[in-house]
C-alpha cells in the first residue's frame, strides 16, 4: 500500500507537469490577446507596451518563460504574478478557496441527500408510475445546463429579480466568518443549482446499481436466511450498490473544488471558478496556469483518495 | 405423515415474451430424515419448485398456486412474516455457486452470525461461538481464523462448506441443496456430497437435492423425481428407479452419464433436441417432440402421472409392458445401462 501511494504520488507530479506545459503551449500557440496591451490600458504608447512586455518577460521565447515559471513553482511553491494586476496568483486563489469549498461541500450534501433516496425508492419500485416520474424528472435535470437552471432559479426565487423573493440572489455571497446566516442564505440557490444535475445523475446511478445488485445471488442468500426485506435491501443491497457511488462522489467533489465556473459566474460568487473565468477573459496567463494547475491537483488528489478508500470499501481490492 | 407435502404446485412468471409456466402441477412429498432427489435439465422447473418452498419466488412476483404443507401449515398461503420465520431456521437452502451466493463485502463469520441472530435472540458472542462450531462441523480448518475471512479468500469447496455451515447452524428440519456441486471442481464435489450426507445422518435433517446428475442421485438419494418442462415425468424410490426406469426421458438421462467402464463402441448418446420453451409448452405429452417412441395419443393429450407398480409413478402413454420391453432392448444395445 505504501509503495503504491508513493508511486501514485510520483505519477501525479508528472501529470501536473504535463498539464502546466500544455497550458503554456496552448497559450503561446493561440494568443487570444496581448497581455501587455491589456495591461497598459487605453491610449498606451508603444514604448510603454514594450516596457511592460520586457517587465513581464513576454519578449523571451516561451520555453524560457516556462522554465522560469517551473523554477518559481518548484522552489517557492510560487504560482507567479498576475499579468493583469500584479497580484500573487497563489494568494488570489487561496483567498477565493473558501467560497468554492462552501459551494462544493453544500452542493455535495444536497445532491447526496436527494440523489440517493430518489434512486433507492425508484429501484425498490421499478417500472411503477413513481419510478417513471422520478427518472423522467432526473433526465430533465441532467439535460438542463447549469447556467439555464441558475438563471431560472434567479428568475423564479431570487430577491429582487425573482417572481417570488424567497432567497438571496446573485452577488449576495459573504464569507461564513462574516455572517453565517447570510452566508447560508446566499448559497441556497447556488447549492441547489449546482446539485441539480449531480442529484439526477446519482439518482439514476443508484437506481441502476441497486436493481443490478438485487438480482445477485447473495441477495437471494440473504432472503433465504430469513432476513427482513428492509435489511436485505438496506444492508446487503446498499452495501454493494453504493460502493461505486462513493468513488464517483469523491471524483466529482475533487472536480468541483477546482472551481465550479458556471455556477460561480451565474451567481457572482467570488470563488476559484470565477477567478479562472476572469483570467481567461483577461488573457492572464499566470492566473490561468494557476487555476488549471489547482484544478488538476484536486482531480489527481481526489483520484488517489478514492483509490485508497476503495481498498477499504471493497475487501477484494488490493494494491501491490 | 410426510414432513413436507407439495400438492399440485403451479408457478408462473409474467415476462415480456409471455407467461412462463415454470412449474405446472407438481406433487411431491418428503419424509423426515429422507433425501429426495429432483433431477432434470436446466429449465425443467426443479430450482423454481425448490425456491417456491421457502417463498423465494415471491420476490420476482411469481404467480403461485397449489399447496405446500409443512408442519401442518400451508407455505403458499402463509403471510410473508411467518414464512420468513421458517425460511432459514426450519427450511434452509444452499445454492449452486458459493462465490456469488456469499456477500463479497462481509466476512463469512459475520454472514453466519447474522443468519443465527435473525432467528434467535442470542448475544453476539454466543452467535460467534456457535458460528465457529458450525464452521468446525463442516470441516473448515482453524475456524477461529476463518471466521474473519472474506469469501474471495477461500477456495470454492471451502465456500460451499461455509454455505452449508450457514444453512445448518440453526439445525433446520429440511435442507434444500440446489445443485450444490455444479460449480465446484470434480475432486471437491465428492467431498461436499459426503459432507451433506454425514450432516444429514448426524442431525437427522431431511434433504431435497436438486441436480441434473443421476450419478449424484444414485449415490445420495432415497427417492427420486425426474422433472421435465415443469412436470414430474417419473417418480420412484431410488432402487426401483435404477432397477427399471420406465420413462423414455429417464432412459435418455441415463444414457448421457459418462461411464469409464463402458466399451468404447458404446458412445454417449445425449437426448436429441433441447428442452421446450416454457411459454409455449408442446401440446399433448410435453416430451413427445424429443421422444423416439412417440405413440399417437401423445400428440393430443397429456398422459397422467400413473402408478406403474407400487411406489413407481410414470407419466407416459406407452403401456407398462411396452416400456419394459423397450428398456430391456436398450439395455442389450448399451451394456453400460445394465
Amino acid at each position: 500500500m505504501g509503495a503504491y501511494i508513493v508511486r501514485r504520488f510520483l505519477w501525479a507530479i508528472l501529470l501536473l507537469l504535463v498539464v502546466s506545459f500544455l497550458t503554456f503551449v496552448i497559450f503561446d500557440v493561440f494568443p487570444s490577446a496581448d497581455p501587455a496591451v491589456l495591461r497598459a490600458g487605453r491610449n498606451a504608447t508603444p514604448a510603454l507596451i514594450h516596457q511592460i512586455r520586457i517587465n513581464l518577460g513576454l519578449n523571451k521565447p516561451f520555453y524560457i518563460q516556462y522554465w522560469r515559471y517551473l523554477k518559481g513553482l518548484a522552489l517557492h511553491f510560487d504560482l507567479g504574478y498576475s499579468y493583469y494586476n500584479s497580484e500573487s496568483v497563489r494568494s488570489e486563489i487561496f483567498s477565493r478557496l473558501p467560497a468554492t469549498i462552501s459551494l462544493t461541500v453544500g452542493a455535495f450534501i444536497v445532491w447526496m441527500l436527494i440523489g440517493l433516496p430518489v434512486g433507492i425508492v425508484s429501484a425498490i419500485r421499478p417500472r411503477t408510475l413513481l419510478d417513471r416520474t422520478l427518472m423522467g424528472g432526473a433526465l430533465v435535470a441532467i439535460s438542463a445546463p447549469v447556467y439555464f437552471i441558475g438563471l431560472l432559479a434567479l428568475f423564479l426565487f431570487a430577491n429582487g429579480t425573482g417572481l417570488v423573493n424567497w432567497f438571496d440572489g446573485a452577488g449576495s455571497y459573504v464569507p461564513i466568518s462574516q455572517s453565517p446566516a447570510t452566508w447560508f442564505g446566499s448559497l441556497i440557490l447556488p447549492w441547489f443549482t449546482l446539485a441539480a444535475a449531480f442529484a439526477a445523475f446519482y439518482a439514476r446511478m443508484t437506481r441502476g446499481n441497486l436493481i443490478d445488485t438485487m438480482g445477485e445471488d447473495y441477495i437471494r442468500t440473504a432472503r433465504a436466511k430469513g432476513l427482513r426485506e428492509s435489511l436485505v435491501i438496506g444492508k446487503h443491497g446498499l452495501r454493494a450498490a453504493l460502493t461505486p457511488i462513493v468513488t464517483m462522489a469523491g471524483m466529482d467533489v475533487g472536480l468541483l473544488l477546482g472551481g465550479a465556473i458556471l455556477t460561480e459566474t451565474v451567481f457572482n460568487i467570488p470563488g476559484v471558478g470565477r477567478y479562472a473565468y476572469e483570467a481567461i477573459t483577461n488573457s492572464d496567463l499566470p492566473a490561468i496556469q494557476g487555476t488549471v494547475l489547482f484544478g488538476a491537483f484536486f482531480i489527481v488528489f481526489a483520484n488517489l483518495v478514492v483509490d485508497i478508500l476503495y481498498a477499504f470499501l471493497d475487501p477484494r481490492v488490493t494494491y501491490g | 405423515m410426510a414432513l413436507l407435502e407439495i400438492d399440485d404446485l403451479h408457478v408462473s412468471f409474467k415476462t415480456m415474451d409471455g407467461v412462463v409456466r415454470a412449474v405446472a402441477g407438481v406433487s411431491l412429498s418428503l419424509d423426515a430424515r429422507r433425501t429426495l432427489g429432483i433431477v432434470g435439465e436446466s429449465g425443467s422447473g426443479k430450482s423454481v419448485t425448490a425456491q417456491t418452498i421457502v417463498g423465494l419466488t415471491r420476490f420476482p412476483n411469481a404467480k403461485i398456486s397449489g399447496r405446500i404443507m409443512f408442519d401442518g401449515r400451508d407455505l403458499v398461503s402463509m403471510d410473508a412474516d411467518h414464512l420468513r420465520d421458517i425460511r432459514g431456521a426450519r427450511i434452509a437452502m444452499i445454492f449452486q455457486d458459493p462465490l456469488s451466493s456469499l456477500h463479497p463485502f462481509f466476512k463469512v463469520g459475520h454472514q453466519i452470525v447474522e443468519a443465527i441472530r435473525v432467528h434467535e435472540d442470542v448475544p453476539r458472542d454466543v452467535a460467534k461461538r456457535r458460528t465457529i462450531e458450525a464452521l468446525r462441523s463442516v470441516g473448515i480448518p482453524s475456524p477461529e481464523e476463518r471466521f474473519d475471512s472474506f469469501p474471495h479468500e477461500m477456495s470454492g469447496g471451502m465456500r460451499q462448506r461455509v454455505m452449508i455451515a450457514m444453512a445448518l447452524a440453526l439445525r433446520p428440519d429440511i435442507l434444500i441443496a440446489d445443485e450444490p456441486t455444479t460449480a465446484l471442481d470434480v475432486t471437491v464435489q465428492a467431498q461436499v456430497l459426503e459432507l451433506i450426507q454425514a450432516l444429514r445422518d448426524d442431525f437427522g435433517t431431511a434433504v431435497i437435492l436438486i441436480t441434473h446428475d443421476l450419478g449424484v442421485v444414485a449415490q445420495m438419494c432415497d427417492d427420486v423425481a425426474v422433472m421435465y418442462a415443469g412436470r414430474v415425468l417419473e417418480q420412484a424410490p431410488r432402487e426401483v428407479l435404477f432397477d427399471g426406469p420406465q420413462h423414455p426421458y429417464t432412459w435418455g438421462l441415463l444414457q448421457s452419464i459418462p461411464r469409464l467402464d463402458a466399451p468404447r463402441s458404446d458412445r454417449l448418446s445425449p437426448i436429441a433436441g433441447s428442452p421446450p420453451s416454457l411459454i409455449n409448452v408442446p401440446r399433448g405429452c410435453t416430451f413427445h417432440p424429443r421422444c423416439p417412441y412417440t405413440p399417437p395419443p401423445a400428440l393430443e393429450t397429456e398422459p397422467p402421472l400413473e402408478e406403474a407398480e407400487p411406489g413407481h409413478l410414470v407419466r407416459c402413454h406407452l403401456s407398462v409392458e411396452e416400456r419394459r420391453r423397450l428398456w430391456q432392448s436398450l439395455q442389450s444395445e448399451h451394456p453400460a445401462l445394465r
